[in-house]
């Protein structure tokens, strides 16, 4: 980005730049949220209403704040610039003569959009910092921990109101849980260990030999092991459920699922 | 249904000594089988008395339910016990909070246009705290998904329910928080942390 390049070689982190114009409030620099956060402090700094901008003077110091940017070398986000493209051409809209077919129209603000846009933000901003005071308070009150599962699948999903939200984040649990990923960097990656038909077999095989105890949903998971096994083996699991070649069971919600073979016939 | 030597107070004590989230008052009055308005007035009395007896807890009225809480004055001692929760909140996470609270359902790209940047990493970061969930898809160009609150945001903030944010035309001229502008569960934390 090389965005007012001149201001470049006059100015280093912290000085002032002698390019600045001498009325430019000090601003914490990449504090901002974004062009009308930038905006906005500096119609503060400025002590003057969103409503009644000295367009020119804040499309200056709008400016002087980016070349600033520049010259700490952040990066200067796109919107920033669209930002300044629609100051300059407020500015250039409020110094030119209007034509007279507007000039009739009662009101009319070249920034009454931008007026708009800013009022807008501004509310959500004040709510953010009534919700970081209360982020503060609510940091202080500490609530009993919720009752850990000692189900390998601590997930209370009642009935209906599973998601596919707390579905992935159960899966996701489950595979943090068996410290995959915590890969080292490099790593060798073997080719695919077991196909799922394979898995299903083993399975199956498993199965009958446990006859009427039935295994416990979680020994079919040989822990640890690669991700790619988890995936299969589950696939598996509900493959075979699919298939009818199996049951699945548990007593209460949080119980241990026990898996038999579907004897047939 | 209160057996000689109980009583119905100590009886919700224990309900909120156990559980390990709000708990709805139909779901007390319904364990108690007693009615609803006789057992928000006894849940009251025992926010009353845990107070005045100087007790290390305090009721709640948070996230639509009723929960026992530590009294913030004791942070210090609980903190050095329990790892931190979570950080903190950025500031871009708690602006796009607002617009989701107020404006919900909404549209990621709607916040952008509101905010003036791209949400997309922010939006990743709540909905991996649980604070806003997906709601459908809006009936628009590219059927964009509608984000909405959750739970989990009401508690985090200590609220009961939406009710408890300022109305949004009030806003421009907003004054910190005081127990006249807000109701139950933030009016709760808020005097009781004093």
């Amino acid at each position: 980005m090389h965005f007012m390049k001149s201001s470049r070689a006059s100015a280093s982190a912290g000085v002032r730049s002698a390019l600045l114009p001498p009325d430019m409030p000090q601003v914490v620099l990449a504090a901002f949220e974004g062009p009308l956060d930038l905006l906005l402090q500096l119609i503060r700094a400025n002590r003057v209403e969103i409503t009644d901008i000295p367009i020119v003077e804040i499309t200056n110091q709008y400016l002087a704040a980016l070349a600033q940017m520049e010259t700490l070398n952040l990066a200067i986000a796109g919107e920033y610039l669209v930002m300044a493209a629609t100051l300059i051409e407020i500015k250039s809209r409020m110094l030119l003569p209007l034509p007279p077919s507007v000039t009739e129209e009662e009101g009319y603000d070249p920034r009454a959009e931008l007026i708009e846009r800013l009022q807008e933000y501004d509310r959500y901003l004040e709510t953010s910092v009534l919700l970081r005071e209360w982020e503060e308070i609510r940091r202080d009150i500490y609530f009993r921990a919720a009752e850990e599962c000692t189900d390998s699948y601590p997930l209370q999903v009642l009935h209906n109101q599973a998601s596919p939200m707390l579905l992935f984040r159960a899966l996701q649990r489950l595979l943090t849980e068996a410290g995959l990923d915590d890969k080292p960097v490099t790593t060798i990656i073997p080719k695919r260990r077991v196909s799922l038909r394979m898995k299903m077999a083993e399975i199956i095989r498993r199965l009958h030999t446990a006859g009427k105890q039935g295994i416990q949903f979680e020994t079919l998971f040989d822990l640890p092991c690669p991700r790619h096994d988890i995936v299969i083996a589950f696939l598996a699991i509900l493959e075979l459920l699919n298939l009818g070649r199996l049951t699945a069971s548990q007593d209460e919600p949080g119980d241990a699922i026990l898996l038999y073979e579907e004897t047939m016939g | 249904m209160m057996d000689a030597g109980t009583n119905a107070e100590s009886a919700i004590e224990c309900l909120l000594f156990v559980a390990g989230e709000p708990v709805p008052l139909e779901d007390i009055a319904k364990v108690l089988e007693m009615g609803e308005a006789e057992t928000e007035s006894i849940l009251r009395s025992l926010q009353v008395k845990l107070t005045e007896r100087g007790s290390g807890l305090q009721l709640l009225h948070i996230a639509g339910g009723w929960q026992l809480a530590t009294r913030s004055e004791y942070a210090v001692f609980v903190g050095k016990m329990l790892a931190r929760s979570a950080s903190k909140l950025s500031r871009a996470a708690l602006e796009t909070l607002s617009i989701v609270a107020y404006r919900q359902p909404v549209t990621a790209p709607e916040i952008e246009a509101i905010r003036g940047v791209s949400a997309a990493g922010v939006m990743k970061t709540l909905l991996e705290r649980g604070l806003i969930t997906e709601a459908g898809k809006k009936n628009a160009p590219g059927r964009p998904n509608l984000y909405t609150t959750t739970q989990d945001f009401l508690h985090y903030f200590g609220m009961n329910s939406l009710a408890d944010l300022p109305p949004i035309e009030q806003l421009p001229n907003p004054e910190p928080v005081t127990e006249a502008s807000v109701t139950d569960g933030v009016t709760d934390m808020v005097k009781q942390s004093v």
